[in-house]
């Protein structure tokens, strides 16, 4: 493999790879069904201190 | 917790041959004087292992008794970075304020290699960058981690190895400084002896911090963990490649790097710029998610924006480095790809500020009682700040007026003292009556003076530096009508003058601002009122504003 075949690779299937799975995590964050897990989670700092005292 | 007893001895049966190991090859690299460096830096291996030795015996025999066990959190070794890191602190600013007047003033090179500005200036970067943020970072993970994972630190000796091996690491770097070592690769600078070291101690963090990561009673991973992660796996991929190289001798300290030329400048600033995204951002924007959320007893503004950012930045940052290197031997297209890559992170970049800054929605009235909370929001600006002036400052014209000058030393500056300390003071304010169990700070007031004492010392540092660094820019590409050049380079030290006295002006009030919140904390944790048994549960410090 030549470093041509190398640039080749990763300026097309490289990129492609890049580019879907950072679509897939922009997917992940927008995705409708995750919203009330990721308003719960915005509220972790809040709510950490339960169970350690509280119950 | 029973699961960890077996851990818990292997790893002291392995630290016990390592610290032996280690001691053997400190007397033996010692006897040998392959360099003096090494010399000096075997004896010190030498006595270093030898303590732990001691301290390990010390700590078996008395094993069994450790009942650390029924405390469901790990908070002693939270403790003793927050020490730690205000130490190193100091040291770093203060360092860093006599390098300023170094320049100000060169005499006070006292004409002795030991305390030549050279040697200093790494101690500096080293000291602020990885003694003090770095002991920061490592301080604020194990707590946000803990608490967000609901689990405690796995391991009982591995955070204490991480802590240990961490200062260790920060003392045969800034000993090899003074004495001369150094392979001289910009905040690389520590010999490969010191690099394997950290390798060792870096890769027992990640473990710790995946470890516990695994044992969470929490479904969901906290996204302040996930920045913590990507810094901790980032720079310890930055750390060991840019970090190749060769010893002339096994027992001596000079080595030779892998790489040369055109690679070695790339691989530096790739390793070097990222050290700027996943150490002094990533790695501070998980203490941004966790400690003004919970300062300002609001949610996180938008969770799906925290994801989007944080992806945005680990795709786009690792492209950055080549703006380094504008206008060297470095291929066009890399620089042109490193401008374009660093123009891209101004939405992530600003991402993360507006994130930061938002969720103070609907608590914008604590920025008036709560100084601790305008820290954090003050710091998050300047880093909307400083990440608008990076990208600006990689395009190709913007770079070949700003590369070389002051500017470049104002900008970073802008991040590391606006951004990255004060965030670091934010978080450093809000643990330790947590830790301590206070039910607030010693004095609100005394934050309030460190907070306006060191922001006029950021003032008036970075416009010094900008109008220098403008001046030197222009000043040295002066031609006059016959195509000489204008000025020679000494005219445009001496202009510097008045500029590198303001800064050191401004240093001198920042380093201020830091021994005002040592005294404070320290007063915290002496004196401060004890929480009342019956409110553990409800974070102490959401009240600490009021009841100022």
């Amino acid at each position: 493999m030549t470093y041509f075949d190398l640039a080749v690779f990763s300026k097309t299937w490289g990129m492609l790879f890049l580019i879907v799975l950072f679509l897939s995590a922009v997917s992940y964050a927008l995705w409708p069904s995750n919203k009330a897990k990721f308003s719960d989670a915005a509220q972790m700092p809040l709510h950490d201190e339960e169970g350690e005292n509280d119950e | 917790m029973q699961q960890n007893s077996p851990t818990l001895s292997f790893g002291e049966i392995g630290l016990f041959f390592l610290s032996g190991a280690t001691f053997l090859y400190g007397l033996m690299a010692a006897s040998r004087r392959v360099d003096p460096i090494m010399e000096i830096h075997g004896y010190l291996i030498a006595i270093i292992s030898l303590a732990a030795i001691v301290l390990l015996a010390a700590r078996a025999t008395k094993a069994g008794k450790v009942q650390d066990h029924a405390d469901p959190y790990n908070m002693d070794v939270v403790k003793a970075g927050v020490i730690a890191s205000t130490f190193w602190g100091i040291i770093g600013f203060s360092v860093g304020l006599v390098i300023a007047l170094q320049l100000t003033f060169p005499s006070l090179n006292f004409d002795t290699a030991y305390l030549n500005f050279g040697r200093l200036r790494p101690l500096h970067t080293s000291a602020v960058i990885f003694a003090f943020g770095g002991n920061i970072l490592i301080m604020t993970s194990f707590f946000v981690v803990q608490k967000t994972c609901k689990a405690r630190l796995a391991g009982e000796i591995a955070p204490w190895f991480v802590f240990w091996g961490y200062q260790i690491f920060i003392l045969m770097a800034a000993t090899g400084y003074l004495i001369g070592g150094t392979q001289s690769k910009e905040y690389a600078e520590p010999e490969w002896y010191i690099d394997i070291w950290l390798t060792l101690v870096w890769v027992t963090y990640l473990l710790v911090f995946l470890f516990t990561l695994f044992k969470r009673k929490e479904p969901h991973i906290y996204v302040a963990n996930w920045f913590y992660l990507a810094f901790i796996v980032t720079v310890a991929m930055l750390h060991v490649v840019n970090n190749f190289g060769i010893p002339v001798s096994f027992f001596g300290s000079k080595s030779y790097g892998l790489f040369a030329g055109t690679q070695d400048a790339m691989t530096q600033w790739w390793y070097g710029h990222n050290a700027v995204g996943f150490f002094l951002t990533a790695g501070f924007l998980a203490i941004m998610y966790y400690f003004i959320p919970k300062q300002a007893n609001r949610p996180v503004y938008s969770y799906r924006l925290s994801i989007i950012h944080f992806w945005a930045l680990i795709f786009l940052y690792i492209w950055a480095g080549p703006h380094h290197l504008h206008y060297t031997a470095l291929p066009d297209w890399a620089q042109t790809l490193g401008m374009t890559f660093s123009i891209m992170l101004w939405m992530p970049s600003w991402g993360g500020m507006i994130n930061g800054m938002m969720t103070l929605s609907g608590a914008w009235d604590k920025l008036r009682t709560d100084p601790v909370l305008r820290m954090m929001v003050v710091s998050t600006a300047f880093y909307g700040m400083s990440t608008f002036e990076g990208p600006l400052m990689s395009i190709k014209a913007v770079n070949s007026l700003s590369h070389y000058t002051d500017w470049t030393i104002g900008h970073v500056h802008s991040g590391a003292l606006g951004w990255v300390a004060y965030i670091s003071f934010g978080a450093l304010y809000c643990i330790v009556p947590w830790l301590w169990k206070k039910d607030g700070l010693y004095s609100n007031k005394l934050v309030n003076w460190h907070f306006w004492i060191s922001t006029l010392g950021i003032l008036l540092y970075i416009c010094a530096m900008w109008v220098s660094g403008i001046m030197q820019g222009l000043m040295w590409r002066a031609y006059d009508q016959y195509g000489f050049l204008e000025y020679s380079f000494i005219e445009s030290v001496e202009a510097m003058h008045p500029y590198y006295f303001i800064r050191a002006l401004g240093g001198l009030l920042f380093v201020l601002g830091s021994l005002i919140m040592a005294y404070n904390l320290w007063k915290t944790v002496k004196s401060g009122n004890p929480v009342v048994a019956r409110d553990t549960s409800k974070t102490p410090m959401l009240r600490q504003g009021e009841a100022a």
